[in-house]
């Protein structure tokens, strides 16, 4: 399966952070054919571990991406059998109304966000983003029907499936992170392909939107020597600083900052030199909102490094980014760990 | 007959690009009709003699929808674009698109909350702060997929879900093109013209030409109109409701329904136990508004399926309303004595 369809799968299964069993399966599916050995914890965290059975003294890396989404939740039924919800997760109310969704009722309910028509609004009132209490979904079934299939506490996931774009870039929701696991994949490929004496641990984390929960309690079980997030960071839009964001076609991001260990940072970028492959820097100035953060303070701490994917519009249905950066991050990672050899404590202890 | 709906919803036919609309159309009613023909502005007419002689009837709906026109490529290969017809901004966030012929897919999305100040979630974007997002990296690229004055309509399939509803983009006015189609299949007295209009979300522009044109006795516009029973709106607020039947319209802003006729109709569904209500609210307008000052005056009325989220690519219908109004006309058309 090529990256493009493997996101496409990724994007079009449920896993809103708190309930990643059914992206946990699937991916743990994807991970066997790569891997020695797959295993899912309780919170449904995915591991699968990779080596190539040669060496002494062996890092263990990890490397992880998160797999849980931001979506929705139902909190109240009203007596026509419109729902009511609230977020998990970032949600900009202002991408909701007209969406499709998803009920993960008792069944699968399609519906869509509506709110009170403009024409029934006073002038002033729209030019203001609708708030999220002031939606509704309409799942098209009256209260008796809705109440019976759909409980408070039901999770809602965006409908909108990936869409192909120009110059390899494809537009979907949840590219935040099922991209990375992309990245994970494609770097087992791409390490099939090499001699390495590194323990790989790839890590599929879970409820990373709600607090880089899953990264915490993964990075204690595997006790890594060195910690690779990887995550996604903001494409350049006409609307967004250019300060904040990077352009879509010259490759992954490399992030540095307190939250990255320095010597492992710049091993990183070395490889990437040494093999051509195009990386932008961003500048993180505290601990930052990915997997990092969490794998940086683990147990005895573990030298951490962040990889990114520019994206645009992140938090909306619209995701968008360029295939060609999943690529180039996979192959930059595959290189550097398989650079790792018997003397990596020397370079990267303080 | 959900099939004819679906295909109407899912092609693209924004005001002025009404052309694979009047093919699908015309290529539906064709065997069931003496004539079809398309005039000058793009109006699509079909004529059905009657078994007596004489009287005409117009049965008119229109073939457009609201959508998007662009209007410039940025040097960074982002394309600017405008309204055609009424779209609250708001509905335009964080959707796709297919734009021109080729369906070009785009998206329109939105900096990401994290690089929002808190004040700026609180404010509509403006249609002047958006473009469309084609993947494209320069302006060459982007010109080489899209044109100016290409039209985009809304990335939106066709949905049957709940208890018979039905979830499509430009149900305002396909339904009414479907219903259309599905009583012109049928046998009735008098001559009818059944006209689908073009520019309809533009002004009504289509209906002008053909109110003159065919020069009817009667006129009925058949739509699907808002319906507004949804959280926090007043129940006297409500245009139309839901699962009630066909909604047959007493006044808007573009005509008073001429009262014969709505007599007509009330008695129709009467006596044959079709659910039906009246269209509460006098706002909007639509093809009417010019069909009854056609020359000397047509006798009109405005018979609606009920749509909520109307304008938007999500909207939702009850295929017992779309059936109801069917069954209204056809019972009407076959009964009435003119």
């Amino acid at each position: 399966m090529d990256i493009k369809d493997f996101i496409a799968k990724l994007v079009a299964v449920p896993g809103v952070s708190g309930y990643e069993e059914r992206i946990a399966r699937v991916i743990s599916e994807a991970f066997n054919s790569y891997c020695q050995e797959v295993r899912t914890d309780a919170f449904f965290n995915v591991f699968g571990r990779k080596t190539d059975g040669h060496g002494e003294n062996m890092p263990k890396v990890m490397v992880a991406a998160h797999m849980d989404e931001i979506g929705l939740m139902v909190t109240h039924i009203d007596e026509k059998g419109f729902i009511r919800f609230t977020n998990i997760g970032g949600v900009d109310p202002r991408i909701l109304p007209g969406q499709e969704v998803e009920i993960h009722g008792k069944k699968k309910l399609f519906g869509v966000i509506g709110a009170k028509p403009p024409h029934l609004q006073q002038a002033e009132d729209a030019k203001k983003a609708v708030e999220m209490k002031d939606m509704a979904i309409d799942a098209g079934l009256s209260a008796e029907h809705a109440k019976e299939l759909i409980n408070i506490g039901d999770i809602i996931t965006f409908v909108s499936p990936l869409v192909e774009l120009k110059g390899g870039m494809v537009s979907a929701k949840s590219l935040d992170d099922r991209a990375g696991v992309a990245v994970l994949l494609e770097t087992m490929k791409e390490l099939d392909k090499l001699r390495f004496c590194a323990d790989v641990y790839f890590v599929a984390t879970v409820q990373e939107e709600v607090g880089v929960r899953g990264a915490a309690i993964s990075t204690y079980r595997i006790a890594p020597d060195i910690g690779i997030a990887i995550d996604v960071t903001h494409g350049d839009t006409p609307d967004a600083s250019r300060d904040e964001t990077f352009a879509m076609n010259k490759g992954p991001v490399i992030a540095v900052g307190p939250n990255m260990h320095p010597r492992l940072t710049q091993k990183v970028m070395d490889t990437a030199k040494e093999y051509g492959i195009d990386y932008m820097v961003e500048v993180e100035p505290g601990p930052t909102g990915t997997d990092a953060r969490a794998i940086q303070i683990s147990r005895y701490g573990v030298p951490t490094v962040l990889i990114e994917i520019p994206l645009r519009y992140m938090h909306t249905t619209v995701e968008t980014l360029n295939l060609d950066n999943i690529r180039k991050a996979a192959r930059l990672l595959a290189r550097f760990i398989a650079s790792l050899k018997e003397d990596w404590n020397q370079w990267l202890n303080y | 007959m959900a099939e004819l709906l679906k295909q109407l919803t899912e092609i693209g036919g924004v005001s002025g690009d009404e052309g694979r609309v009047r093919k699908l159309i015309s290529d539906n009613i064709s065997p069931f009709v003496d004539d079809v023909y398309t005039d000058r502005i793009g109006n699509l007419i079909a004529y059905k003699k009657g078994k007596k002689d004489g009287k005409k009837i117009m049965l008119c709906a229109h073939m457009d929808e609201i959508g998007l026109i662009i209007t410039g490529i940025q040097d960074d290969g982002m394309l600017k674009f405008r309204a055609v017809g009424g779209i609250d901004p708001r509905i335009l966030v964080s959707k796709r698109v297919l734009i021109g012929k080729n369906a070009c897919p785009g998206v329109l999305g939105i900096k990401a909350i994290h690089l929002q100040e808190v004040e700026e979630r609180k404010n509509a974007v403006k249609v002047k702060q958006m473009y469309i997002d084609i993947g494209a990296v320069s302006r060459e690229e982007a010109g080489q997929a899209v044109s100016l004055g290409d039209y985009a309509v809304f990335d939106s399939k066709y949905v049957e879900f709940g208890e018979d509803k039905v979830k499509a983009k430009a149900l305002d006015d396909r339904a009414g093109c479907a219903m259309l189609v599905e009583l012109i299949k049928q046998e009735y007295d008098y001559d009818i013209y059944t006209c689908f209009s073009v520019q309809e979300e533009v002004g009504l522009r289509g209906a002008e030409v053909l109110g003159y044109s065919i020069n009817p006795d009667i006129a009925i516009v058949v739509e699907g109109t808002t319906c507004s029973d949804v959280p926090d709106v007043d129940e006297h607020l409500y245009t139309t409701e839901m699962g009630k039947g066909p909604a047959i319209t007493i006044m808007d802003a573009s005509s008073y329904a001429n009262k014969e006729l709505v007599e007509m109709l009330v008695k129709t569904a009467q006596k044959n136990d079709i659910p039906f209500q009246f269209k509460k609210t006098v706002t909007g307008g639509n093809d009417a508004g010019r069909i009854h000052l056609a020359r000397e005056g047509v006798k009109t009325a405005a018979v609606s399926v009920p749509c909520r989220y109307i304008h938007s690519p999500s909207s939702v219908m009850d295929l017992n309303d779309y059936r109801n109004t069917i069954r209204l006309l056809s019972t009407f058309l076959k009964g009435c004595e003119l």
